[in-house]
C-alpha cells in the first residue's frame, strides 16, 4: 500500500479517545485467529450452492432436480415448487423490504441472476457440482436493461426529498451571467467486500441461530423473524467480524435459504455468495445520469441551481440513488430546484452504496462547479467561499457546525493551491500533462437510538455490551475508547462485546452513523454506572449492569442541518498519447466532529478517497444488452484501483465541534469518497483543458475526447 | 467438484506419452490460467499432465548469438535473466508489465503462449461464445467490446490474445519447439497462431499432443534497443488494450533497421509487417513512424466501441519510436 497518512501517534493521554490505537482485535485477524461466517466450523454443517437464472425475464417452467438428487452428496435441491412460504408483507427498519426476500416464492424471474434453486449437499463442493449440473428450464420474455435519462418510464417517485424546489429556476436561470448546463453520468458500480456474504443457521434448544457477516445483528434478526413469522425472542443473530460491507451487508438471500435448508433438514447449513454471484444478489450503485444546470452572476454569486438525478432500479423493489440530495446543504442559491427521477429495468434492485447519492451527486455538481469557475474566471475555492450560506440553503434551518471553508483553508494551504496557475493544458513532464483539482465533500450526521449495557466486573474489568457491528472500520476499538474515556480507566480493562442481536435493539454500520449512535448509548449507560459505583460498597459476583437506551434522546434533538464537510484535492498526470491518467496526489481536510481514534479515522478517510479515485477512472461494471447479464462479473473484469495506482494520499482534519451536540462524534464512513471522484475529474480538466462528464475516465475516453490531446 | 486425474511428468518422454494416452489431456504450467478456467468451467480436461519438473528451466545463449528460452523457465526468471535484459530488453519489459509477482513466479514461457483470451463471454459459461462453444455466436460483436479486436478478427470472433510476452517474442522472430511422440517439430511464432476465420476454437497450428518445449529467438542486434509499453485501464494488474513492442536502429536519420509488433489488438500477437516495411530505409521522423502506423492500420476494421484502438497503436508507435530515435541520437 502506498497511501500514506500525515500524523503518526503522538503521545497522549493512555486512556483518551481522540489518541490513536490499533484495532482491539488486529492481532486475532492478522494471524488468522479471528474468524469469518464462511469458515467457523460446525459438526454436521451441510452446505448450500445457489443457483441463479440465466434470463433476465420470465418465468421458470421447470426444475429438474431428480437427476441432481441421485448425485454424491447432495441432501436436497429447494426451489419455488418445494421450498416453505414466507411471509413478506411487513415493514421492516428500511419499509417494505427487497422482494429478493420472496425467494423461492413465485416462478417469476425478474432479472439475469435471480435465485432458482439452492442445492444442499455434504460438501461445499459436491453442492456446487450439482448445482452446476442442475438444469432449469424458462419461458422467456423480452427484456429491457438500457437505461438512459430519456427513457420513457423514467418517473419521479414519491416520498421524502424527491423533488425540492425554492425559487423561480428559470426567472433566475434568465438572468444569470453565465451558464453551466451540462449532463454528467455515472456508471453502475459494486461493493463487492473482501469477505463474501455468508451465513450459518441451525435450530439450537428451540432457537434459531445465525451465524452472518452482516451491518446490523438486530436487523437481520428482526426481518427473518418476520420473515418466518417466528417469535422475536427466538432468533438469534451473530457477526462478530466483517471483511467489509459498504451497504451490502444487510437481508440477503443467503440468511433466508440457509434458514429453509436448516428447517428441511433439521442440521445446520452454510450459504455463501461467491464472488460472481454477488453482483446480482447483494445491491450495486445504480448508474446515474444527471442534468446540473447553474446560473450565476458575473461575480460567482449562484443565481440558480437545478439538479435532475436518473437512477434505476428493478422491476420489483424502487430503491432510488438521491443523487440530486447533494446540494441542498450545500450553497447559497436564490432558487433552487433538486430532483431525484427513476426508471424501472430488468435488472437487480440496487442499494446502499457508500455515501448513497453524495457519492455521484457531488461527482455532478462539484464538476459543475468547476465549470462555473472556469466561465466566471474565479478561483474553483473563491466560488465555493462566495456561495457559503449562513443557514441551510434549502430549510433555512441552522447549521449544528459548518466548517468547509476551514477545510479548504488548510486544505489549500498544505496542498499548495495559492501557487496554482488556473490555465489548463499548460503543464506537461515528459509524457504527462499534468493538473490540480478541488470539490467538496459533505455527508447528512445521523444517529439512530440505541441500547448499551455495560458492567462493572468483579474484577476491576468493564464489559460494554451493544450490537454494533465492525465493517472493518474500526467501530469495536472505537467503542471501547469512548468507554474508557468515560469510565476514566484504561483502555486495557474494557472488553467490548458486539454483533450479537441478543444485547438489543442498536443502530446499523451504515449512514456514516454507527459509532455516533452506539457511542452515545455507551456513554449513557456508563454515566449512571458510575453513578452507582459512586455510591460505594462491594461489587458482586455477576458484576453491576446498567442499561441504556437513547430513543428518547435521539427524539429530542434539535431539529438542525448536521453533517460533515471536506475538501477534496487531488493532482493527475494525464498521457495525451495514450489517454492513461494517473493520479499523483490526493489530500483530504475534513471537518467531521469529534474524531474517536486516528488512525482507524486516517484509514476510513484514506479508504473512501481511493474508492473515490478507483469511482474516477476504474470502476464500471457491464451489462450485456442482449442476455440482460453482466459481462466480466468478477474481480478481473470488473476493475478498481490496484495498489500501483494509488499514490500518496493524505488525509487530515479540522477542528469542528458544536457544544449543543450530545455526542459531538459525526461518522466518518462516507465522506472520503464523495467529491474525490469530482476533485480527479477537475484535474483531468486542468491538465489537458478537456471536460470529462461521464466516468470512468478511462484511457479510450479520454483519447476519443480529443482537444488538448493533439497539443 | 468436477474430478480429474493429476500426473507429474519428470521427462519428456513421459509427458508426451501420458498426453498421447489421454485425448482430453491438458499440459500445467503454473496453472495461472488454466486452473482459473476450470473452476468456472470453461476448461474440463480429464487429466493434468504437469511439466513444471521437466528439465526444460534453462536460458541459455545459442551458438549463433540468440537465446533458447525453456518452456517452464518462469515469467519471472525470464525476465531478470541478464542475457535476456541486453539482448532483448523489450521482452523482459513485456514479461514484467504482465500479471502481478506471484502469478509471475508460476506462470511458465510455454503456457504464457497458450493462455487464452480474457474476453468476459468466452469466460462465462452462460453466454454463447464461438471459440468455448462453436457455433453458438460472438455476442461481443454487438455487446461488449471495447477491449477487442481491430486486426484480422471476423464475424465468429473478435478476442484479442492477452499474452504481453508473446508481443515482444514476435516482433523478434521467435521460434516455438516442440516435441511430439513422433518427434521434434518447430514453428516460427508468425505460424503459431492461426487465422480466425470461421474456426476461432482453433487457436494454435500445435500438433494434438505435442509439448512446447523451448522458445527460441535468433540473433537480433536490434533488440538491443528496444522497448515494451503497454496501456491498460488501471497501472497494474489488468491485460493491455493496447501495447507494442518496437525496436530501432537509425544511422544518420535514416531508419536501418526496425522491429515493430502490436499487443491487444488481435487474437494472437500482431507483427506489424507494413509499419516495417515502410520505415525501413527512410527518415525516422514523427510523420514517417505516424504514416507507417497508418500503413499498418489500414487493415483495421473497428467496432462501434474499440474505434480509439486506431489512434492508441498510432500514438503508441510514434511516442516509442520517437523515444528510440532520440535515445540513438544521445
Amino acid at each position: 500500500m502506498t497511501a500514506r497518512t500525515t500524523t503518526t501517534t503522538s503521545p497522549a493521554p493512555a486512556n483518551a479517545a481522540g489518541a490513536s490505537y490499533t484495532r482491539v482485535e488486529g492481532r486475532d485477524k492478522v494471524t488468522g485467529a479471528a474468524r469469518y461466517a464462511g469458515e467457523i466450523p460446525y459438526a454436521d454443517l451441510a452446505h448450500g450452492w445457489l443457483v441463479l437464472s440465466t434470463i433476465a425475464r420470465g418465468r421458470i417452467l421447470s426444475v429438474e432436480s431428480d437427476p441432481v438428487r441421485e448425485m454424491p452428496g447432495v441432501l436436497a435441491v429447494l426451489h419455488h415448487g418445494n421450498a416453505p412460504r414466507v411471509d413478506s408483507d411487513y415493514v421492516g427498519m428500511l419499509g417494505k423490504p427487497d422482494p429478493i426476500v420472496e425467494v423461492f416464492q413465485h416462478d417469476r424471474i425478474p432479472f439475469v441472476g435471480w435465485p432458482v434453486a439452492l442445492v444442499v449437499a455434504e460438501t461445499s463442493e459436491q453442492a456446487r457440482e450439482a448445482a452446476e449440473a442442475l438444469v432449469v428450464r424458462y419461458e422467456e420474455e423480452t427484456h429491457d436493461v438500457a437505461f438512459s435519462s430519456a427513457h420513457p418510464g423514467t418517473y419521479t417517485p414519491d416520498g421524502d426529498g424527491m423533488l425540492i424546489e425554492k425559487g423561480d429556476l428559470e426567472a433566475e436561470l434568465a438572468a444569470s451571467t453565465h451558464v453551466v448546463d451540462h449532463e454528467y453520468t455515472t456508471p453502475e458500480e459494486h461493493h463487492g467486500s473482501m469477505e463474501p456474504h455468508a451465513a450459518m443457521a441451525r435450530w439450537d434448544s428451540g432457537r434459531l441461530e445465525i451465524v452472518d457477516s452482516n451491518q446490523g445483528s438486530g436487523w437481520v434478526a428482526d426481518e427473518l423473524a418476520k420473515l418466518f413469522s417466528l417469535d422475536p425472542d427466538s432468533v438469534r443473530v451473530r457477526s462478530e467480524h466483517v471483511g467489509g460491507a459498504f451497504g451490502s451487508k444487510g437481508v440477503r438471500v443467503h440468511q433466508i435459504l440457509a434458514v429453509m435448508a436448516a428447517t428441511q433438514l433439521d442440521r445446520p447449513v452454510r450459504v455463501v455468495i461467491t464472488r460472481r454471484q454477488l453482483f446480482s444478489l447483494t445491491g450495486y450503485r445504480s448508474p446515474t445520469a444527471q442534468r446540473v444546470r447553474l446560473g450565476a452572476d458575473a461575480d460567482g454569486r449562484l443565481r440558480a441551481v437545478d439538479h435532475q438525478a436518473h437512477s434505476l432500479t428493478s422491476t420489483v423493489h424502487e430503491f432510488v440513488e438521491t443523487s440530486a440530495g447533494f446540494g441542498r446543504p450545500m450553497y447559497a442559491s436564490d432558487a433552487h430546484r433538486s430532483v431525484n427521477r427513476v426508471v424501472r429495468l430488468d435488472v437487480p434492485t440496487p442499494t446502499f452504496m457508500r455515501a448513497p447519492g453524495e457519492a455521484p451527486g457531488s461527482f455532478a455538481l462539484e464538476s459543475a462547479l468547476d465549470e462555473l469557475a472556469e466561465k466566471c474566471g474565479m478561483d474553483p475555492i473563491a466560488l465555493r467561499a462566495r456561495n457559503e450560506p449562513d443557514v441551510g440553503p434549502v430549510s433555512g434551518l441552522p447549521f449544528a457546525s459548518r466548517n468547509l471553508l476551514a477545510a479548504y483553508r488548510e486544505g489549500a494551504r498544505r496542498f499548495g493551491w495559492a501557487d496554482r496557475d488556473p490555465r489548463p493544458g499548460v503543464r506537461r513532464e515528459g509524457r504527462w500533462l499534468l493538473g490540480t483539482g478541488t470539490a467538496s465533500a459533505t455527508f447528512p450526521v445521523i444517529v439512530a437510538p440505541s441500547t448499551a449495557a455495560v458492567t462493572a466486573e468483579a474484577d476491576g474489568t468493564f464489559t460494554v455490551r451493544v450490537n454494533a457491528a465492525d465493517v472493518g472500520t474500526g467501530a469495536r476499538t472505537a467503542l471501547t475508547l469512548i468507554a474508557a474515556e468515560a469510565l476514566e480507566v484504561p483502555r486495557e480493562r474494557v472488553h467490548v462485546r458486539i454483533g450479537d442481536s441478543d444485547f438489543g435493539p442498536a443502530a446499523i454500520s451504515g449512514g456514516s452513523m454507527g459509532t455516533r449512535s452506539w457511542g452515545w448509548a455507551v456513554r449513557v449507560a456508563v454515566t449512571e454506572l458510575r453513578e452507582q459505583l459512586a455510591l460505594g460498597g462491594d461489587i458482586p459476583p455477576q458484576g453491576i449492569t446498567v442499561r441504556s437506551d437513547t430513543s428518547a434522546a435521539v427524539g429530542a434533538l434539535a431539529q438542525k442541518e448536521r453533517h460533515s464537510f471536506g475538501a477534496q484535492f487531488a493532482e493527475v498526470g494525464v498521457d495525451v498519447a495514450t489517454g492513461e491518467v494517473r493520479v499523483r496526489r490526493m489530500l483530504g481536510i475534513f471537518a467531521a466532529g469529534k474524531i474517536v481514534n486516528p488512525l482507524t479515522a486516517r484509514s476510513q478517510f484514506v479508504g473512501g478517497m481511493t474508492w473515490g479515485l478507483s469511482m474516477a477512472l476504474h470502476e464500471e461494471a457491464h451489462r450485456d444488452q442482449a442476455t440482460g447479464g453482466h459481462v466480466g462479473a468478477d474481480f478481473a473484469g470488473y476493475h478498481f484501483a490496484a495498489n500501483a495506482d494509488v499514490p500518496v494520499i493524505e488525509a487530515d482534519w479540522v477542528e469542528d465541534t458544536d457544544a449543543d451536540d450530545p455526542v459531538g462524534i459525526k461518522g466518518i464512513g462516507e465522506i472520503g469518497i464523495v467529491g474525490a471522484a469530482a476533485a480527479i475529474a477537475n484535474a483531468v480538466w486542468h491538465a489537458t483543458g478537456v471536460r470529462h462528464r461521464n466516468l470512468p475516465i478511462r484511457p479510450d475516453r479520454v483519447l476519443s475526447a480529443g482537444g488538448a490531446l493533439d497539443a | 467438484m468436477r474430478e480429474f486425474g493429476y500426473e507429474r511428468a519428470s521427462d519428456v518422454p513421459g509427458a508426451l506419452a501420458l498426453l498421447g494416452a489421454a485425448p482430453d489431456a491438458r499440459v500445467l504450467g503454473g496453472g495461472t490460467n488454466l486452473v482459473d478456467l476450470m473452476k468456472t468451467g470453461v476448461e474440463r480436461p480429464g487429466l493434468l499432465v504437469d511439466v513444471r519438473e521437466l528439465p526444460l528451466d534453462r536460458i541459455e545463449v545459442t551458438d549463433d548469438g540468440g537465446l533458447r528460452i525453456g518452456a517452464t523457465v518462469t515469467n519471472s526468471d525470464l525476465a531478470v535473466d541478464p542475457e535476456v535484459r541486453r539482448r532483448y530488453p523489450a521482452l523482459a519489459e513485456a514479461v514484467l508489465a504482465g500479471a502481478s509477482g506471484q502469478l509471475r513466479n508460476m506462470a511458465t514461457v510455454g503456457g504464457n503462449l497458450l493462455q487464452r483470451t480474457r474476453c468476459g463471454y468466452f469466460a462465462d459459461l452462460s453466454k454463447p461464445c464461438n471459440k468455448r462453444e462453436p457455433g453458438s455466436g460472438c455476442p461481443a460483436v454487438t455487446g461488449e467490446h471495447h477491449n477487442h479486436a481491430i486486426l484480422g478478427a471476423t464475424e465468429h470472433c473478435v478476442a484479442v490474445h492477452p499474452s504481453d510476452m508473446g508481443v515482444a517474442l514476435a516482433a523478434f522472430d521467435a521460434v516455438v519447439s516442440y516435441e511430439t511422440a513422433e518427434g521434434t517439430g518447430e514453428l516460427p511464432l508468425a505460424d503459431f497462431y492461426l487465422a480466425v476465420g470461421s474456426t476461432p476454437h482453433l487457436e494454435t497450428a500445435l500438433p494434438s499432443g505435442a509439448l512446447i518445449t523451448a522458445i527460441t529467438l535468433p540473433p537480433a542486434p536490434v533488440a538491443a534497443r528496444s522497448r515494451y509499453r503497454k496501456v491498460r485501464e488501471r497501472a497494474s494488474y489488468a491485460f493491455a488494450i493496447g501495447s507494442i513492442a518496437a525496436a530501432l536502429d537509425v544511422r544518420d536519420g535514416v531508419v536501418h533497421e526496425v522491429r515493430l509488433a502490436f499487443g491487444a489488438v488481435a487474437s494472437r500477437p500482431w507483427r506489424a509487417w507494413a509499419a516495417e516495411r515502410a520505415l525501413t530505409g527512410g527518415p525516422a521522423t514523427a510523420e514517417a513512424f505516424a504514416a507507417a502506423a497508418d500503413a499498418e492500420l489500414a487493415a483495421a476494421q473497428t467496432l462501434p466501441d474499440n474505434g480509439y484502438k486506431v489512434t492508441l497503436m498510432r500514438n503508441l508507435v510514434v511516442a516509442l519510436l520517437t523515444e528510440l530515435t532520440e535515445e540513438a541520437s544521445r
